[in-house]
């Protein structure tokens, strides 16, 4: 994701392999950066390292909220439960649910990016050019972001109300009969992709915007002289242009989106019944919801989720690989 | 940008557009600033509003823990945002200008604590918060936090100090500084813009978290405002009223930052993205 190519790289790994000697002499020469870097590795590790081990342990057992270790009063009870070594993952995958959840996880995400980046790329190709309220357009457009993305999921739902909601007496105004928007399987799909690319835009736009204006527009010119269509230079200019941020924000917007635990918990509860469910509220409600809390069946959704998206980061590298980009 | 005059048909469906564009934006917050105005039982009215009323904020204000909530929000995320921004300049700083041995392997260690999902996280971390006895305290949180802001901050700050010319580090240390005294007195105040936009992004995201914090903190007395409005509208209560107002007061905090870090926006962003 970077384009420095370390040329002391040959010498860090030289020294880190080296005789005792040596490690003084590379403490002496790092010492500043490591103490530099210390902090963020240590809080990472003791708040994602510890948990991530425990939750990878917790996947390998039998852990429900009947059998950990808990205090009942004054009495402390003592875990009961044992290693099942893989058994949760070959449930999980035997289970319909998990390849339900995770087809509409994978169409949640690509509609989501998808649709986010398309308008996001389409209106700040509109931005980016002299026009009239340009300022307000922008802030207009960048202000769902400035907003708790929590306040806006409740004011979708507060819109979204089947009987008072603002949509539906809109189309009762003209004629039309309420929709469920929320409470039928396929209007709740379609509501939270809304809600999603609603609150994504802002993001996109702002990204993008900042790639197309760091286009020289010599190029444009030239193209324009050369008698290029609009199209042309679009595809030939803008889109090769743009190629370094969009890899990264779709990137991001994949993860993100993934894993977009707040937009579906609040708006829907995963429901009507599973159907907006995706991996992670899923995941979620085994251990926190659900009634008794299943801890084990859960982290293994959740290492399951981790092994997806690490599979999809290292396809994301390999392609940026190809384009000449080393870190 | 350029000079050429657009035809008139061309224009108007550019208008149109953008128009169109900025009444969806805008629409879903301004209803939520209308609805706030209006008695508790109009909430779900169509109508603009017909009897005005300061109701909901009063209610929100003197009979709610709506307070209490703000202010342990207000705690939770100002130690965020001021550790995290700190903790992100002093970690980017040292990628983009040190080779040091283990720097690959915390670049992917950044990247990759971005996929971690809440799910996989969120129980162990119960038990770890618990063992610690932070659980239902705001630095429990507040450490949370900072490992889901802290990483990408961190990349961000990295594309920042690498459009700062590697020469201001040069003099000063000609002039006797040492690298901790470059960085802070040179360096950093250099990186300003950056420094807005990560601050932004780490208090944007610590106000508006609510899957750890409905997690890890119960109680009146202790909750933050994410996971206090939930209790609002939920399956026993049903006062939109009230949310309403609540949501707005929550929301003006977050847009005066907003406001102040937009201008940085772009430029911070793109020195992220497009190097990072």
């Amino acid at each position: 994701m970077t384009t420095l190519a370390p040329p002391k790289s040959r010498d860090d790994r030289a020294a880190r392999t080296a005789p005792p000697g040596r490690v003084r002499r590379a403490l002496s020469t790092h010492w500043y950066a490591w103490t530099m870097v210390a902090p963020v590795v240590l809080v990472i590790a003791v708040i994602i390292g510890y948990p991530l081990v425990r939750g990878l342990y917790l996947s390998l057992t039998d852990a429900t909220e009947a059998n950990v270790a808990r205090d009942i009063g004054m009495n402390h009870i003592p875990a009961t439960y044992k290693f099942v070594g893989l058994d949760n993952y070959t449930a999980v995958l035997g289970d319909n649910v998990f390849w339900s959840r995770l087809g509409w996880t994978v169409v949640w995400t690509v509609a989501c990016v998808g649709i986010t980046f398309t308008l996001g790329l389409t209106l700040a190709n509109l931005l980016n050019r002299k026009l009239k309220g340009r300022t307000f357009y922008r802030l207009a457009l960048i202000l769902p972001w400035a907003i708790p993305a929590f306040i806006s999921v409740f004011t979708w739902r507060l819109l979204y109300n089947e009987k008072h909601g603002l949509l539906n007496k809109l189309l009762q105004g003209g004629g039309i009969d309420a929709i469920p928007w929320l409470n039928d399987p396929t209007w709740a799909k379609l509501s939270v992709i809304a809600v999603n690319v609603w609150l994504g835009v802002p993001f996109m736009l702002v990204a993008l915007l900042g790639g197309l204006q760091s286009i020289p527009g010599e190029l444009y010119e030239a193209a324009e002289m050369d008698g290029a269509t609009a199209w042309q230079r679009f595809r030939h200019i803008t889109v090769p242009s743009l190629r370094s941020v969009s890899s990264t924000v779709i990137l991001l917007s994949t993860i993100w989106t993934f894993n977009m635990f707040p937009v579906i918990f609040l708006l829907t509860r995963g429901g009507p019944g599973d159907a907006t469910e995706i991996l992670v509220t899923y995941a979620y409600r085994l251990s926190f919801v659900d009634s008794p809390r299943n801890f084990s069946e859960s982290a293994a959704w959740g290492v399951l989720i981790l092994l997806l998206l690490s599979a999809v980061a290292v396809v994301y590298r390999r392609s940026l690989r190809k384009q000449g980009e080393v870190w | 940008m350029r000079d050429k005059k657009r035809s008139p048909l061309a224009s108007v469906g550019l208008h149109t557009t953008l128009i169109v564009a900025s009444v969806v934006a805008v629409f879903p917050p301004l209803w939520l600033l209308v609805t706030s105005f209006k008695p508790k039982n109009d909430a779900f009215t169509t109508a603009p509003v017909t009897h005005f009323t300061l109701g909901n904020y009063t209610h929100v204000l003197a009979e709610t823990s709506f307070l209490t909530w703000f202010g342990n929000s207000v705690v939770v995320v100002g130690v965020t945002t001021v550790l995290g921004v700190f903790l992100a300049a002093t970690t980017g700083y040292a990628v983009s200008r040190f080779r040091f041995p283990g720097m690959r392997p915390l670049m992917w260690l950044l990247l990759i604590t971005q996929m971690f999902p809440v799910a996989v996280l969120i129980v162990p971390l119960y038990n770890l918060l618990a063992g610690l006895g932070l659980l239902n305290q705001p630095a429990g949180l507040v450490v949370t936090y900072l490992t889901i802001a802290v990483p990408f901050c961190a990349w961000m700050m990295k594309g920042f100090f690498d459009t700062i010319p590697v020469e201001i580090d040069e003099s000063g240390r000609v002039d006797g500084l040492n690298p901790f005294g470059t960085f802070w007195r040179l360096v950093l105040p250099l990186a300003r813009p950056g420094l807005a936009v990560t601050g932004f992004y780490t208090f944007v995201t610590a106000w508006a978290e609510v899957a750890y914090a409905s997690a890890f903190m119960t109680g009146d007395q202790n909750m933050t405002l994410a996971g206090g409005l939930q209790t609002f509208v939920s399956q026993y209560n049903n006062d939109w009223g009230s949310m309403t107002a609540a949501a707005v007061i929550v929301a003006v905090p977050a847009a005066l930052v907003f406001a102040f870090a937009q201008r940085h926006l772009v430029a911070g962003l793109t020195a992220g993205t497009t190097k990072g």
